[in-house]
């Protein structure tokens, strides 16, 4: 009676599961992401499509190679989608049209050098994506910053596939004639050029610039706001993500730009202006989201959202780039173990600190 | 608190699919009478209750065959009629398999009660003219436990609510864990008995009221246990909403009043004690008949059961023949007792069903779920499931890296290993394990240093002794010196006095 074998070996409980799983999250990210590419895909054509393949590609590569430096076997680490959501990130955002080998330095140090150096997924400090649009800007300036005006692919003159493979290959043949500055980017010469913001942007010029539709010169994740937003709110409804980042993310950036314009308009944009530009909704709802690089808790994702929108508006307005959300998000990122040291639930039982309720 | 929990989220537990029915609704059934009975000594929390058969002894159902030892213990009964063939060992109903205290009765069939003791032949018998602490002391001797899991002794339980003074009863009727419907079943079939066990225990304790929590995904248990107690103003049945661990002591106790239990307290200190339904129902069989607690409800469910339901079962009743008596319709890929959320992985069939088996669960692979454990992505859900207000991400991270005191400056010892955070984690990362382990080898540490630190006493008391014996012996020593010294002087002297009184005598 006492002398049976084990039939199975010990497995504590929970016997039953929810279900979740890490690829599953990351494929409903992506078909939240799906609509505004698929956008910004037709709005650039050809070679916005091939730049995107490329960078998913290479996130793809510096995953691979990392893993297989490490001992370790790719294929599962590969499957769970992470790196690809990285290098499509990082692609949304690049110019459109930006040669191939951005995408693809970008694309292998996203991976290698922003997740992988730092032990994979779930260890890395840094937003991946981010760190590679970085350090592209910061190496590349003027090839990061060679918006297009968009050319939907079912327009005249817009590049075939071919064509788009030649512009993505070798390069815009006559860059200068078609190149045009984003808003954030014109307002910011304009401005330091002594021409204030009334005279440099006209009601229609902003009309044109901030039509929801997005056609205007941009990265892809910058243009189509609303499908961005709309993106979000839909990871939101799933609970892929809770509403206290993003929320205020763009608070942070709406709030300071709207005492900003109140003094004086004619240094300082609205705060529609600031939320509908550059990638603030991208960043917003895609990038500051991340979950290995936020804190744990409510609270602190409301800290960590403010600190970004409100560093995004200060860079945007004081900084030497036009536009500060990479930034913004990788310095917070930074604050996210102090924060999370900081910002604890209460436990049941116990007050904030940690002492047991009073009998 | 109200506009930070809308602001940061009130998020405790999870909304789990619960698969209690069909099981739930089908009619109870009545096992066959196995052939051995398998009795664990120790089926309760606290000391293994003291055999008081001998082998070969008749026994007849519902006789005493170990007493209460010890303030905290509880008395076991015959489950059947029978003869007694062993007094030894039996494996226990635990993940572990190891050997417990239990007593073996071979069946005669008959199933014959002993006649009831405390009851007598007048119909008109009047429980409630009994004194409080009367009441208490034959829900002792009936070893009657709680019977929600916890397997506390009932009757202590109701002292101790007697002492503190408590003003209100909670019972619950939560059964948050997914499968089971065995509390469900007692307050669908039992409704009365459980609403008179109510009123006995409000009586031993002297509480005015009594709330009735049940989870609102059981209405007809709703309406039943509502039919049950309506002429009874002082006991309130009140719907909570279906969310698991609804039916953790501590989260049904705010649920219904609001209040938090002090992490140092218990919810007595507030004035509120909490029993479970079965148990309410357990103590009507105890006070009303006379009868100890003998058999349980014990609900059948998962894909691998041929005909999932609920089922009564003698205390002592192995697994293997509860499988035998309904049948498997596909190996089953685990087998548990209790709930899949907290239950225990049953180390084979041959264990018995003791007085806490809530539930036998054979589950298929599909629904246990397993997986290959993946590395955390910080997608905090186990921090927002986590009904303690843990940082289960975090406690883990710091197990991994054996650091258990930083996982207990976390809350680590403030977990009920409630097991929500495993659940929704789309890692698949045995965190409760990781909790588990952790208690385990802090238990194992505090017990070391309490070995160490008897030992350090038992060193410096010899140390202490060695030196005080080796000063006392010095100090005899020289005592023994100055007084031979002493003595040798005073012979001197003495010899020097007789030489001088000789001497004058001779110069006199």
């Amino acid at each position: 009676m006492n002398t049976l074998a084990t039939t199975s070996p010990p497995i504590a409980s929970p016997h039953a599961h929810g279900g979740a799983g890490v690829s599953v999250v990351m494929l409903k990210v992506m078909a939240a992401l799906a609509p505004a590419t698929l956008y910004g895909f037709w709005l650039y054509g050809w070679p916005a499509i091939h730049l995107w393949f490329i960078t998913v590609f290479a996130a793809l590569l510096g995953e691979a190679f990392s893993l297989r430096l490490a001992g370790r076997r790719a294929r599962p680490v590969l499957l769970d989608g992470s790196a690809l959501l990285t290098g499509w990130l990082l692609a949304l955002s690049l110019p459109p049209w930006a040669p191939w080998w951005l995408g693809a330095v970008g694309g292998l140090f996203a991976t290698i050098v922003g997740k992988q150096v730092f032990g994979g997924i779930g260890q890395n400090l840094f937003n991946p994506a981010m760190v590679a649009r970085v350090a592209l800007l910061i190496s590349f300036p003027v090839a990061m910053t060679a918006w297009v005006a968009p050319l939907p692919l079912t327009a005249a003159g817009a590049p075939g596939f071919l064509d788009g493979l030649m512009i993505t290959l070798t390069g815009v043949p006559n860059l200068d004639a078609i190149s045009s500055a984003s808003l954030l980017g014109h307002a910011k010469a304009e401005l330091s050029r002594g021409v204030d913001l009334l005279q440099s942007l006209s009601a229609d010029h902003l009309g044109q610039y901030l039509s929801f539709t997005g056609a205007r010169p941009g990265s892809m994740g910058e243009t189509a706001g609303l499908l961005i937003a709309a993106g979000g709110i839909a990871m939101i409804a799933m609970g892929i993500i809770s509403w206290h980042i993003p929320l205020a993310m763009l608070a942070g950036i709406a709030i300071p730009a709207a005492i900003g314009h109140a003094v004086d308009p004619a240094r300082y944009l609205d705060a529609t202006t600031h939320v509908l530009s550059g990638a603030a909704l991208l960043g917003a709802f895609f990038i500051a989201t991340d979950y290995v690089t936020s804190p744990n808790t409510r609270a602190g994702q409301l800290v960590f959202g403010l600190g970004c929108g409100f560093l995004t508006y200060v860079i945007r307005t004081w900084g030497g780039y036009p536009e500060g959300v990479a930034f913004a998000v990788l310095l917070m990122n930074t604050l996210t173990p102090a924060i999370d040291r900081l910002v604890k639930p209460r436990i049941y039982g116990r007050n904030r600190k940690g002492a047991s309720l009073p009998l | 608190m109200g506009i930070l929990d809308r602001i940061f989220g009130n998020h405790w537990g999870i909304h789990p699919d619960d698969r209690k029915r069909p099981a739930a609704d089908l009619p109870l059934r009545r096992l066959p009478l196995p052939s051995h009975l398998y009795v664990p000594l120790q089926q309760h929390i606290g000391a293994p209750a003291r055999p008081i058969v001998l082998v070969g002894q008749k026994v007849l159902k519902g006789e005493l065959i170990a007493e209460a030892q010890g303030a905290t213990s509880a008395a076991i009964h015959a489950p059947s009629s029978g003869t007694i063939t062993a007094v030894g060992e039996i494996t226990a109903p635990h993940a572990s398999g190891l050997p417990v205290p239990g007593i073996t009765i071979e069946c005669d069939g008959e199933d014959r009660w002993i006649e009831a003791a405390d009851i007598p032949d007048d119909p008109a018998f009047d429980p409630f003219s009994l004194e409080p602490a009367e009441i208490s002391r034959r829900i002792g001797a009936a070893g009657v436990v709680g019977m929600g899991g916890a397997t506390f002794p009932s009757a202590l339980k109701l002292n101790i609510g007697k002492k503190t003074g408590i003003t209100t009863l909670i019972i619950n009727g939560g059964e948050c864990e997914p499968y089971l419907s065995c509390d469900d079943r007692v307050m669908r079939d039992f409704a009365a008995e459980a609403v008179d066990g109510i009123r006995l225990m409000l009586h031993a304790t002297g509480a005015k009221e009594a709330l009735v929590g049940i989870e609102d995904n059981k209405p007809e248990a709703i309406a039943t246990m509502q039919q049950a107690a309506a002429g009874f103003p002082e006991i309130r049945i009140c719907p909570v909403p279906a969310r698991y661990p609804m039916g953790s002591e501590k989260h049904l106790f705010s649920a219904l009043t609001g209040k938090e239990v002090p992490a140092d307290g218990r919810t007595t200190d507030l004035g509120v004690l909490v029993h479970n339904v079965g148990t309410a129902a357990a103590v009507h069989t105890a006070i009303r008949h006379g009868r100890p607690l003998v058999e349980r409800i014990v609900t059948l469910n998962g894909g691998a059961w041929r005909a999932p339901g609920n089922v009564v079962a003698p205390i002592g009743m192995l697994v293997s023949d509860i499988i035998a008596a309904t049948e498997f319709k596909e190996q089953p890929a685990r087998l548990i007792m209790g709930g899949p959320m907290m239950g225990t992985l049953l180390p084979s069939e041959f264990v018995p069903v003791v007085k806490g088996s809530s539930g036998l669960l054979a589950l298929t692979a599909e629904e246990a779920a397993d997986g290959e454990a993946q590395p955390c992505i910080r997608c905090s859900s186990c921090v927002r499931a986590c009904p303690v207000g843990l940082l289960p991400l975090e406690m883990s991270a710091r197990i991994r890296n054996e650091d258990y005191a930083g996982a207990v400056d976390l809350g680590l010892k403030d977990c009920i290993a409630c097991g929500c955070c495993a659940y929704v984690c789309p890692s698949r990362i045995p965190l409760v394990q990781y909790f588990g382990h952790a208690k385990g080898e802090l238990a194992a540490r505090d017990r070391a240093k309490l070995r160490n630190d008897a030992t350090k006493r038992l060193v410096a008391a010899r140390a202490e002794r060695l030196e005080r014996e080796a000063k006392e012996k010095a100090e005899a020593a020289a005592r023994r010196k100055a007084e031979r010294a002493k003595q040798k002087a005073a012979e001197a002297a003495a010899a020097a006095a007789s030489a001088d009184t000789s001497g004058a005598e001779t110069t006199a």
